[in-house]
């Protein structure tokens, strides 16, 4: 008997899929199409709470971790947290597709069906515990994503971003493919609990070793961490920039979702092997990233490369832990709670930047000066963000820095203290290039070629404002109140906890 | 109001009642610039009135003793939690940045450094109120660390809108941009890199203390452990580099020092006053409760250093200021001395030469943020901070450069002024420092301390010299510039008032730091 509970955000998500591309065929007003994509989300988000406060529920029966189809899908904390971010920021990328899609002669309601299905395959995997669902997952995600970085056919650049990005997600898949089909040679099976229990003797074969390297590297690329992360900027600055929002956030996340998964799930005893390679990448992805980043001229290329770098602070601890082969616990809860906050602060930023940049029509820094001058508002919203990025108090950044650099220094030892020191010299080189757009919106003078008195009068969108409103108030309340990310981490980490780890 | 501040909240409202301010103020509009300087003028008044209360409220009796205090919940995960109060070394800081931050306040009532935007410039302020007298009273060191970022962003702002835009050359790759982005983002990078060190040893005390039970970030608790020795060795000595990196920069101590002269002569003039008088404060008040308690023996090992490096900057700011002739970078090169003296007293671990540190912040607070007011509504009026172009003040604004004179006396350390205490104090201190370290090495120090003493004198006479008196130039003589107006005055005279109070009564301030300094000595250093 299956336990529809568990699965009811994905049926409800489903069933939103759908009902948007059935809207489409009914009304004329696209909107609405939104209007029931939003609903159906908010619809999704409701089983969430029941199944995490099912104990206390009446009428409610089971508790977590939930598992189904003989433990390839399982709903526990961590998976329920992380549907929680992926409904969260796919309502948000939608509040910032509305006024961008409605804008242009774009094919709209099947923009909102791609982007929900995105969602679904990251909501998905995060409940996948076996390697098959997993991929299907993925590639729900990776496939919509392909489409929707082409979706200005007219523009070269988007067309490329489209192509980029499909030709590197496939050789990414085949990595991981070939990965997976060299570990059920092996072992005959790809259930990640049955992986978990490999006896030591198989676990040394090259084979095995080499398998479990191109699923991580097969991650890798998702995720954008160096040296996977070429086409990153690209892909982000041809894309229509609610999906570089959506990939940046979203996308990423989902990759972090599977690579967290595959690595706790099912390799935890070979922290020693995946360890030391996350910590190479991680060290990398911050310090390419960062330098990278100082660079860019264009916003959105700098918050592909600044994305990049995130990633890095992201896999500090988990690397470092894992490396040394301490407490991963607390660096699962750093990495979950650094995830959750910069999913807030990113969107925002994209939110800021999809505001000024279609009013303005570039994406250039230069043409972005003295933008205080004429949008005051925006100009504070896009310091907040950046500066959030940069790790600055009392904007939320500032905590996902210190959960990093606290796991990083609570591992101990030389592998520890090393990242942290790595992590603490990038958060300077980061403040740079946030600062360089801060100082183009609020030092610079408007350049001569820019027509204030034609800007001044437009509007930002209201569907726009409201998620600027929402990422805006998160990221003050979570700067002051860092403790409901960190709660929700802790959370998150009693599924570590259960394993053994 | 016994009450409200028995329970904790009244110290609480002189932090947040500035951010209070600040939101009123983010929804007025910009046009209606009286409702904007009426809710910083009232905010910032309350806050300095309640500071008032608590200074009438406090026991001086038991000035070693944390008042006032709150210990909530904030982040459990870490255990970081909201714990502030005040004693004897914290109280007139915390006074001292409220009255700066009022005093501010009324200066800027017309006098708006341009481009004009009084809406910006008093929400940041309002910020930055906050952030200083949080960090004052912070007893959780992640609570301390987010005070003592706040201040970095609204600094940054203020720099980079109002500060000066004459070219300026970038060392190394020779670039040229104008002075107040060189100078902003420089501020910016210095504090930010040592402050990021700091906090890796803020963790890495953290995670020590959990050695000795739970693990915690409360600067009480962490002190008590601090005697115990649990934390000594390399460990000890690593979290000491880290912490000294965030402290020594925001002194700054020389040869952290580069970021100072930069941003205190680019920054406008409210700007100025507040960096000067308040945030370099927040460094020298780090040391002194959080790296000599927390870690006694290795500040023992580093008081040398320390001691070394700030004579250094004592000689160093006196030659410097002798070679400037912008009187605003004057001015800044003689922060980078008085700060020396400052630590000198604080290396000297002993209890004179602690109190002698805090005197010597208090008044170098009030008499530098003279000074920069003094020098910002000068150039306002000649439009020139060179003093080549200067002279003849006495004929031209006398009450201006009256003024001028009793600061630059007050600074070089007149004895019956403020100024006298902190440096006196200080280089007794070296005579006689704690037993365990190398007294002839402190006694040189002292001797080369002296010498700063002299040079302090003289640059600051040969600046009185060349501004106040001499020729007056003809064209000063006939343009008929304005004398100290009444918002100038109401500005200053607190300051003056305070200078003179202190100068002739030092027990004013020493009445409430001693015990608390006795305390610290004795269970950190035994002696």
């Amino acid at each position: 008997m299956i336990d529809y509970h568990a699965i009811l955000p994905e049926i409800v998500l489903a069933v939103t899929v759908l009902a948007v591309l059935v809207t489409d065929l009914v009304v004329r007003d696209k909107y609405y199409s939104a209007v029931v994509g939003m609903a159906g989300l908010f619809a999704a988000m409701i089983p969430l709470f029941t199944l995490a406060l099912c104990e206390d529920l009446a009428g409610c029966n089971g508790s977590l971790p939930r598992e189904l189809f003989g433990g390839s899908y399982v709903v526990d904390q961590f998976s329920l947290v992380l549907k929680g971010l992926f409904i969260f920021a796919v309502f948000v990328a939608l509040l910032l597709s509305v006024a961008y899609v409605e804008s242009d002669r774009y094919y709209e309601s099947e923009f909102y069906f791609l982007l929900l299905g995105a969602a679904l395959g990251a909501v998905v995997m995060s409940s996948s515990r076996d390697f098959l669902t997993m991929i299907v997952a993925l590639e729900l995600v990776s496939g919509a994503g392909f489409m929707l970085a082409g979706w200005r056919k007219g523009d070269e650049r988007s067309n490329e971003a489209a192509l980029k990005f499909f030709i590197v997600g496939v050789t990414a898949l085949a990595l991981l493919l070939l990965g997976v089909s060299l570990l059920y040679g092996i072992t005959g099976t790809q259930l990640f609990s049955a992986l978990a229990e490999t006896p030591d003797a198989i676990a040394e074969e090259p084979a095995f070793v080499l398998g479990l390297l191109f699923v991580v590297l097969g991650f890798g690329f998702k995720i954008s961490a160096v040296p996977f992360h070429v086409w990153t900027p690209d892909v982000y600055e041809g894309s229509p920039t609610p999906v570089s929002a959506w990939l940046s956030v979203g996308s990423k996340a989902a990759g972090f979702v599977g690579l967290l998964a595959v690595c706790y799930f099912a390799f935890p005893n070979l922290s020693n092997l995946w360890g030391p390679a996350l910590w190479i990448a991680a060290a990398l992805s911050m310090t390419v990233g960062n330098v990278v980043a100082i660079q860019q001229t264009n916003i959105v290329r700098l918050l592909g490369y600044s994305s990049i770098a995130q990633a890095g602070f992201m896999l500090a601890p988990f690397g470092a832990a894992a490396a040394a082969g301490a407490d991963l616990q607390q660096a699962f809860a750093a990495t979950i709670t650094y995830l959750l906050i910069y999913a807030v602060m990113n969107l925002g930023a994209f939110g800021v930047v999809i505001a000024v940049g279609s009013r303005l029509g570039s994406y250039e820094l230069e043409d972005w000066a003295g933008l205080y001058r004429w949008a005051p508002g925006l100009a504070v919203a896009l310091g907040a963000f950046f500066l959030s990025l940069a790790g600055i108090p009392p904007l939320a950044g500032w905590f996902a820095k210190l959960a990093m650099f606290s796991a990083a220094i609570g591992v101990g030892d030389a592998w520890g203290y090393s990242i942290a020191i790595i992590a603490a010299v990038n958060t300077v080189v980061a403040f740079v290039y946030y600062a360089k757009v801060v100082k183009a919106a609020f030092f610079d003078p408007v350049p001569d070629y820019i027509d204030v008195d034609a800007l001044e009068p437009m509007e930002v969108a209201p569907t726009l404002r409201l998620a600027l409103g929402i990422t805006g108030v998160l990221v003050i309340v979570i700067g002051v109140f860092p403790g409901i990310a960190s709660t929700l981490a802790q959370y998150t980490s009693e599924v570590v906890v259960a394993i053994g780890l | 109001m016994q009450e409200l501040f028995d329970s904790g909240w009244g110290l609480s409202l002189i932090v947040f009642i500035p951010v209070v301010g600040m939101v009123v103020i983010a929804f007025i509009p910009r046009s209606f610039e009286a409702g904007l300087k009426w809710t910083a003028l009232v905010t910032s008044g309350i806050a300095l009135v309640l500071t008032g209360i608590m200074v009438a409220l406090f026991d001086f009796s038991a000035a070693d003793e944390f008042q006032f205090g709150a210990d909530l919940s904030w982040i459990d995960v870490i255990n970081a939690n909201y714990h502030i109060g005040v004693d004897g070394i914290s109280l007139w800081l915390v006074v001292l940045a409220a009255l700066i931050t009022f005093l501010v306040v009324i200066y800027s009532w017309d006098h708006w450094p341009e481009p004009h935007n009084p809406k910006l410039l008093l929400a940041l302020t309002m910020i930055l109120a906050t952030g200083m007298t949080g960090t004052f009273v912070a007893l959780d060191l992640i609570l301390f660390f987010v005070f003592f970022e706040i201040v970095l962003l609204p600094m940054y702002f203020m720099i980079g809108i109002w500060g000066d835009t004459e070219p300026r050359k970038v060392p190394i790759v020779n670039w040229e941009i104008e002075m107040r982005l060189y100078a902003s983002i420089k501020f910016f990078l210095f504090t930010l890199a040592g402050s990021a060190f700091m906090l890796l040893g803020f963790l890495a005390l953290y995670f020590r203390s959990g050695d000795a039970g739970e693990r915690t970030f409360d600067i009480v608790e962490l002190s008590a452990l601090g005697t115990t020795g649990v934390f000594a060795g390399t460990f000890a000595f690593w979290v000491f580099a880290a912490l000294f990196a965030g402290f020594a920069v925001k002194v700054p101590m020389w040869p952290l020092h580069t970021w100072l002269p930069d941003a205190h002569t680019a920054a406008p003039t409210v700007g100025s006053v507040i960096l000067a008088a308040v945030l370099l404060k927040l460094g020298t008040y780090g040391f002194v409760r959080i790296a000599l308690p927390i870690l006694p023996d290795e500040a023992q090992n580093w008081a040398w250093f320390i001691g070394l490096l700030a004579v250094i900057g004592i000689i160093y700011g006196s030659l410097a200021c002798l070679a400037q002739t912008d009187v605003k970078r004057l001015i800044a090169f003689s922060s980078v001395g008085h700060m020396g003296f400052v630590m000198l007293g604080i290396a000297t671990l002993t209890t004179v030469g602690i109190n002698a540190a805090i005197i010597g912040m208090v008044a170098h607070g009030l008499i530098t943020g003279l000074l920069f007011f003094l020098a910002g509504s000068m150039s306002h009026r000649y439009h020139t901070r060179d003093m080549r172009l200067l002279g003849g003040q006495m004929r031209v604004l006398p009450q201006m450069g009256v003024l001028l004179g009793f600061a630059a006396m007050a600074s070089l350390g007149l004895p019956a002024l403020a100024g006298f205490w902190g440096e006196f104090m200080s280089l007794l201190g070296s005579f006689e420092p704690l037993e365990s370290l190398n007294e002839s090495v402190f006694r040189t120090f002292m001797v080369i301390g002296a010498i700063g003493t002299i040079l302090t004198a003289g640059y600051m006479l040969w600046m009185l010299r060349s501004v106040n008196f001499g020729d007056a130039p003809a064209k000063w003589l006939g343009a008929d510039l304005e004398d100290v107006d009444t918002f100038e005055w109401l500005a200053w005279a607190p300051l003056v008032i305070a200078i003179i109070a202190i100068g002739i009564y030092p027990n004013l301030v020493l009445g409430a730091t001693d015990d608390a300094v006795v305390n610290l000595v004795t269970s950190a250093f035994g002696g």
